[in-house]
């Protein structure tokens, strides 16, 4: 039996109603935090505080009016975060991601002398914990002068082993040695059969090591949050960990704070949920990778 | 969403997933270290040219990996051997700092804190993800496809805007817990309370997390051969059976795989308590979690000698539970 056939096998129409019914209590359970968030981001502080019902919209919806409270907020400090957080993401993500396919791709389809043994060291760096390398980067920063800037944020997101493993695994799989063979004999360098055979046949894996490192780097907080101290470097995530910070310590006197942390939180993820959405059919065959073998 | 097409993972099949059916590919992958080799050696010149390639390839990955993992390491070991005094500067204390962690009771609760919580939390989170990628695996419909999408929604938010999240409902001045218990006429249960700081947290790296190993999972079990299914079928087997017997056997490499990958995590827990700690002032204190700890004493208190210490240390712990765990699963080999 051959592969195209047997998938329509799995494709019969089956309803089993209990099992779904408990999966629509998961899917209710997800999003309840993202439909809080929508709908209170909605209304002011007073429809905050003095509204009784905390899972519905108020009487008045005044999105434009908190959206422009929010990016005008202490000089529209917000929009700053948001850039930040995307110069990092775009910066880490594709430097980690050129990085790990080159990296990859070599320790797959080259035997080169001392290629085990760093390997091996590459699979133990897989069990360092990143946060552990955070406070002595900041030392090394700190001496070196980098530290309050870009650079601390973006040099460190640039470390993915994962990233190396995931593309060994897949060029290994997915790139045949002859047609790589076939190229060089028909007169194509190194870099042109990595180039023009190999990379489009690891693209796939190659979109996923991409998604996942700019994840990483637009998620990131422990690292910026120690070597930032200037809020106009903060990613968001720093950003809005701070004005939660204020509006807990004074809770009186900030009330208007938390509806801006709400819309921020909102409008902090839909980047990435679009993001998500339109590259899903790329990331879904790369993941599949690291879990299997 | 809704067409057939972004129904099937878009990558051709991949070879290693199916023993049964080995490709050509694979064979000569299995058989590479004797054959190429030898017809390496008999190429001569080439190889230096591939020792040289291969360098050039992995090259600049390497010197990332030098200065931003070994170089930090080491010197986090050198600073961790010392100890900065208010008098008489800096002195060479050897294991002194590790010395006072493992007896320090802050750090201590802290590992004690995070091993319960990895104890509970993991294996909730990988049943939730199992559940959930054999019933979006064994039903195709609408609805399990639009499932699939909504429970990953999580994992594209940051950890710390999660918490933030999570903060707003279970806060008495804004969340809705106060209207839903007050329904049955109960007192809302208070998360950031000593009592229940431990729940409120479990809950919100479920939420995160659940998803993304959902579809690790979910992708593995769409990499097993569905004839193996047909097969078990004419044998007399019943729906529950093949899940528990096929499907769960088959992805155990990809369970392996993300507990691996959580309990590294778990371990390290430091975004989610230190967002919540705001709300949640007197529950959570700066040391409630080694890694909360270590940035409190190296930022807080200036003592990065200290601070290093318990990286390091808390470094080691990850690693020694990580061998353990794969040594008494013996799937070390099949992992890597």
């Amino acid at each position: 039996m051959t592969g195209s056939s047997s998938a329509g096998a799995r494709r019969r129409p089956q309803r089993h109603l209990p099992l779904q019914i408990f999966l629509g209590f998961l899917v209710v359970y997800f999003l309840v935090p993202f439909w809080w968030v929508i709908v209170n981001s909605s209304k002011d502080a007073p429809g905050l505080f003095g509204g009784s019902n905390t899972l519905w919209f108020a009487d008045q919806v005044d999105y434009f009016g908190n959206i422009q409270r929010l990016f005008t907020y202490d000089g529209g400090i917000y929009g700053r975060w948001i850039l930040n957080s995307t110069l990092y993401a775009f910066a880490g993500g594709i430097g980690a991601t050129i990085l790990a396919v080159m990296a990859g791709y070599g320790f797959a389809k080259y035997r080169f002398a001392g290629r085990r043994f760093s390997f091996s060291i590459l699979l133990g760096a897989l069990m360092v914990p990143a946060t552990a390398l955070v406070i002595p980067t900041f030392m090394m920063f700190s001496g070196l002068g980098l530290t309050n800037t870009i650079w601390a944020v973006i040099l460190p997101s640039l470390l993915n082993p994962f990233g190396v493993y995931l593309m060994h695994v897949y060029a290994r799989d997915a790139v045949p040695d002859e047609i790589l063979d076939a190229a060089r004999v028909d007169g194509a360098g190194e870099l042109r059969t990595f180039l023009q055979v190999a990379f489009p046949l690891m693209r796939p894996a190659v979109v996923t090591v991409l998604l996942l490192s700019a994840v990483a780097s637009w998620n990131n907080y422990f690292l910026p949050l120690a070597m930032l101290s200037d809020n106009r470097l903060f990613p968001v995530t720093v950003g809005l960990g701070l004005w939660q910070g204020i509006a807990s310590a004074n809770n009186s006197g900030s009330t208007s704070l938390w509806s801006l942390i709400i819309l921020g939180a909102l409008v902090s993820v839909i980047p990435l949920v679009i993001a998500f959405f339109t590259l899903q059919r790329h990331w879904r065959g790369g993941l599949s990778v690291g879990g299997l073998r | 969403m809704g067409h057939a097409v972004l129904d099937r993972p878009a990558h051709p099949p991949l070879p290693s997933i199916d023993p049964s059916e080995p490709t050509m590919t694979l064979l000569i992958e299995e058989s590479a270290s004797s054959t190429q080799e030898k017809a390496h050696k008999a190429r001569g010149k080439v190889r230096l040219r591939e020792h040289l390639m291969g360098w050039l390839f992995v090259g600049p990955f390497g010197i990332v990996f030098l200065a931003m993992l070994i170089a930090p390491l080491g010197y986090a070991l050198y600073l961790s051997l010392w100890q900065k005094k208010l008098i008489g500067g800096t002195s060479f204390v050897f294991l002194g700092n590790y010395v006072k962690a493992f007896t320090d009771p802050t750090f201590l609760s802290g590992v004690w804190f995070v091993v319960r919580f990895s104890l509970v939390a993991i294996p909730l989170q990988i049943l939730i993800a199992l559940a959930m990628a054999l019933i979006v695996d064994a039903v195709t419909s609408l609805f399990t496809r639009f499932s699939r999408l909504m429970v990953f929604l999580p994992y594209a938010i940051p950890t710390v805007i999660g918490a933030v999240m999570w903060g707003f409902l279970y806060s008495k001045s804004f969340g809705p817990l106060t209207d839903i218990f007050g329904l049955f006429g109960a007192p809302a249960p208070d998360f950031f309370s000593k009592n229940l700081i431990f729940y409120g947290l479990i809950n919100v790296v479920t939420w995160q997390w659940a998803g993304y190993y959902m579809i690790i999972l979910y992708a593995a079990l769409q990499g097993i051969d569905p004839s193996l299914y047909e097969a078990a079928r004419m044998d007399g087997a019943g729906k529950w059976q093949i899940a528990l017997r096929i499907k769960i056997p088959l992805i155990a490499p990809a369970l392996l795989l993300i507990l691996v990958f959580s309990l590294i995590g778990t371990l390290q827990f430091f975004n989610e308590p230190q967002i919540l700690r705001y709300l949640a002032a007197g529950t959570i204190a700066p040391g409630f979690t080694p890694n909360m700890y270590a940035y409190q004493q190296a930022f807080g208190l200036a003592n990065f000698n200290y601070g290093s210490a318990i990286s390091f240390a808390l470094g080691g712990i990850v690693f020694v539970c990580v061998y353990a765990f794969l040594f008494f699963t013996r799937k070390r080999r099949s992992f890597f």
